[in-house]
């Protein structure tokens, strides 16, 4: 029903919006039987934390403000390379632009200020109601030296799921991009070998999207049968 | 060639060379546009030809997925030139098992008993890794009953202990120290008897739910964890006894598996790889969590950046949760063990019946004999599960093999809408190459082991 306010193309710069992650009705959250409390017509949007604004509190502003003039000597600044910033539960997310990718993180590693030694791995994540932006790439990197950490998103449509590899700057990342690929299609370009790793080479599709199916079969026990997982009652 | 001239139809046969008459289906030679390839299947080496002067011999061998040495279904394909490894790759996934996946149609607390599964030489690590990232997306993290914190951390450092000696039992058999294996199992069977009485199993525990512990310690626990840890010193003293200054031992894993720290920096090592080049780098001091900082420990540290190294430094890490075991058992007071926000905690403190684990015979007379509303909030909690608001964390801990991550995302479900483990076996492992590649076949094993992958973490 929301299907066509979701279908506005990728958000223009500056322009702050909440990702809607669903819409559901009624009042138990379960279909495909009748809703007799009189709240079958509640329609709830699921939203993920609203962009945040300055002052992010602690040292997050320290850090951004450090981000910007790092960036600088790359032509670009925070608000350049940065569609917005999320800061939920003690968290700080950086929603990067995917073509600025790399001049990112590599100040997050060089900078003395930053320095994110280690990076933890990507881990891709689908959302197929976020139309022009439904594969999520995620990122956390860890500063040893300052004891922080910091989280990386970038967001690509699923038709053309390129985000540029950070390979050359954290080695690291290496099999976790081909994880990140191999279960949801998002492309690392340049990376040094990207070929799937868990599924076997000649796997058709990629498990970890959302409208990959889970499979499994109806289990029988003492005459009734239960329905595999995936065709379970949500009561989300 | 042949001398005897057969029937015209043998001719095809006559006119090939030796080999080729020698070989079957599996075994032979073939040429490529790269050269001549071998392909043996062991005691027909003789069947394989010298290469050509002037060719070079490239000998490309899979060591396992079912190498008994390889931990678990880890295939390394190395490339040879006598008995130098030029170059060595790891093949994984044989053990991937769609965990992630599975758990976005589960409930939050159901997901406890998959994660478990991933790493199951530290089951418990693993639990408390997801456990801690839903109760960040909950924000209940400073709501845990105290009493809750101290068995998890009483459960992670007895687990910690059992897997670390499993790292050395079977990294010493593979490098032919039987009796480190003998030992080592012999000593994590006290312990693991410890974690059955505690949780029920030995393994794949689902013993850390969402909002504290499945059950409280059983009577007479505290006595028993007091009385393992009282022996283990004494019996793993055999250990450092027999390794420690053996000559044998030192000479096998002295400088090989070597990785720096600029090496464990760029590739994301953490755990006692990283503390055997020197940076003692803890999660459970940095970045406390179930209440950790409270604790007094050290974190050992060498700086010879081998095989060596990583052994002493998992020896010293036993020791040190021994010490955190001691500490916990003496803060205990008690107290409930599960979060008191009923929305959330699980509505039965489980029990060991007659019959095996199950909810306790006191919360069955309530729900059954005393009260429907008990009844209905038992089995609304139970069959659909409480939500958790929208939202992504990222928790870190430190188990037995290096910093587990655990990346949920929430939709404001009952179900995680994305789980994602970054298991410290799947990023260490990364390091085989830089570890092997220059040094001989024989050393591969002691890299690999020093590194203790757990393929079903690295494959989840």
């Amino acid at each position: 029903m929301t299907d066509s306010q979701e279908t506005a193309a990728v958000v223009p710069a500056g322009v702050t919006t909440i990702p809607v992650v669903d819409v559901r009705s009624g009042m138990f959250g379960g279909s495909g039987s009748g809703d007799t409390s009189g709240y079958g017509g509640l329609i709830r949007t699921i939203e993920m934390p609203a962009p945040t604004a300055r002052p992010f509190g602690g040292w997050f502003d320290e850090a951004a403000d450090e981000l910007d003039l790092a960036l600088a000597d790359d032509g670009l600044s925070l608000a350049l390379a940065v569609e917005h910033v999320v800061v939920d539960r003690n968290e700080i997310t950086f929603h990067v632009r995917a073509e600025h990718l790399l001049a990112f993180v590599s100040r997050l590693r060089d900078e003395p200020a930053l320095r994110f030694e280690i990076c933890t791995g990507v881990s891709g994540v689908h959302y197929p109601q976020q139309a022009g932006r439904e594969l999520h790439a995620v990122w956390h990197f860890l500063s040893i030296t300052h004891n922080r950490r910091v989280r990386v998103e970038v967001s690509v449509p699923e038709s053309h799921p390129h985000v540029p590899s950070i390979v050359s700057v954290y080695p690291a990342d290496d099999w976790h991009e081909r994880e990140a690929f191999d279960m949801f299609g998002i492309v690392f370009d340049d990376h040094p070998g990207l070929t799937r790793i868990l599924m076997p080479d000649d796997w058709p599709g990629h498990p970890g999207r959302k409208d990959y199916p889970l499979g499994g079969i109806p289990v029988e026990y003492k005459g009734a049968t239960i329905p595999p997982p995936d065709e379970r009652r949500s009561y989300s | 060639m042949a001398d005897v001239t057969y029937e015209t139809s043998y001719d095809d046969l006559v006119n090939e060379p030796p080999l080729a008459q020698a070989s079957d289906a599996y075994a032979g030679a073939y040429d490529t546009t790269e050269g001549r390839v071998f392909t043996v299947i062991g005691q027909d080496w003789d069947s394989v030809l010298a290469p050509d002067e002037g060719e070079k011999e490239r000998i490309v061998v899979n060591m396992g997925p079912q190498h008994p040495s390889t931990h678990g279904v880890l295939r390394l394909i190395l490339e040879l030139e006598g008995e130098t490894v030029t170059e060595a790759r790891c093949g994984i996934g044989y053990l991937h098992t769609g965990i992630e996946k599975n758990l976005e149609y589960r409930t939050w607390t159901q997901a406890v008993a998959y994660v478990t599964r991933m790493d199951y030489l530290a089951p418990l690590a693993n639990e408390a890794g997801y456990v801690h990232a839903v109760e960040k997306l909950l924000g209940i993290v400073d709501d845990i009953p105290a009493r809750a914190n101290l068995i998890r951390i009483i459960t992670l450092e007895l687990n910690r202990i059992t897997s670390h000696l499993v790292c050395l039992a079977t990294g010493g058999f593979e490098m032919g120290a039987l009796t480190a294996m003998t030992n080592g199992f012999r000593d994590r069977e006290l312990v693991m008897d410890l974690l059955e009485m505690i949780t029920g199993l030995r393994m794949n525990h689902a013993y850390i739910r969402p909002g504290g512990v499945a059950q409280d310690l059983p009577e007479g626990a505290v006595a028993a964890i007091r009385k393992v840890m009282a022996q283990l010193p004494k019996q793993l003293d055999g250990v450092p006894r027999m390794l420690v200054d053996n000559g044998v031992w030192k000479d096998r894993t002295s400088g090989i598996g070597y990785l720096d720290l600029a090496g464990c920096m760029a590739l994301g090592i953490t755990g006692p790889v990283l503390r055997s080049a020197g940076l003692p780098y803890d999660v459970r001091k940095a970045q406390p969590y179930f209440g950790y900082e409270k604790f007094d420990f050290d974190v050992p540290t060498t700086d010879t950046c081998d095989v060596y190294g990583r052994f002493l430094v998992r020896l010293e890490e036993i020791n040190q949760s021994i010490r955190i075991v001691l500490q916990a058992l003496d803060m205990l007071e008690p107290g409930p063990v599960m979060v008191a926000d009923k929305k959330i905690a699980w509505p039965s403190q489980l029990a060991i019946g007659a019959d095996g684990m199950g909810n306790s015979l006191e919360h069955i007379r309530h729900i059954m004999g005393e009260s429907m509303e008990a009844l209905i909030h038992h089995f609304k909690l139970v069959t659909e599960g409480f939500k958790v608001p929208a939202g992504q964390v990222y928790s870190a801990t430190e188990a037995p093999r290096g910093e587990l991550g655990v990346h949920i995302v929430s939709d404001g479900g009952t179900r995680p809408y994305r789980v994602h483990f970054r298991d410290p076996s799947f990023n260490n492992l990364q390091a085989t190459a830089a570890m092997c590649e220059g040094g001989q076949v024989a050393d591969v094993i002691g890299a690999v082991a020093s590194i203790d992958p757990v393929m079903g973490g690295v494959d989840r």
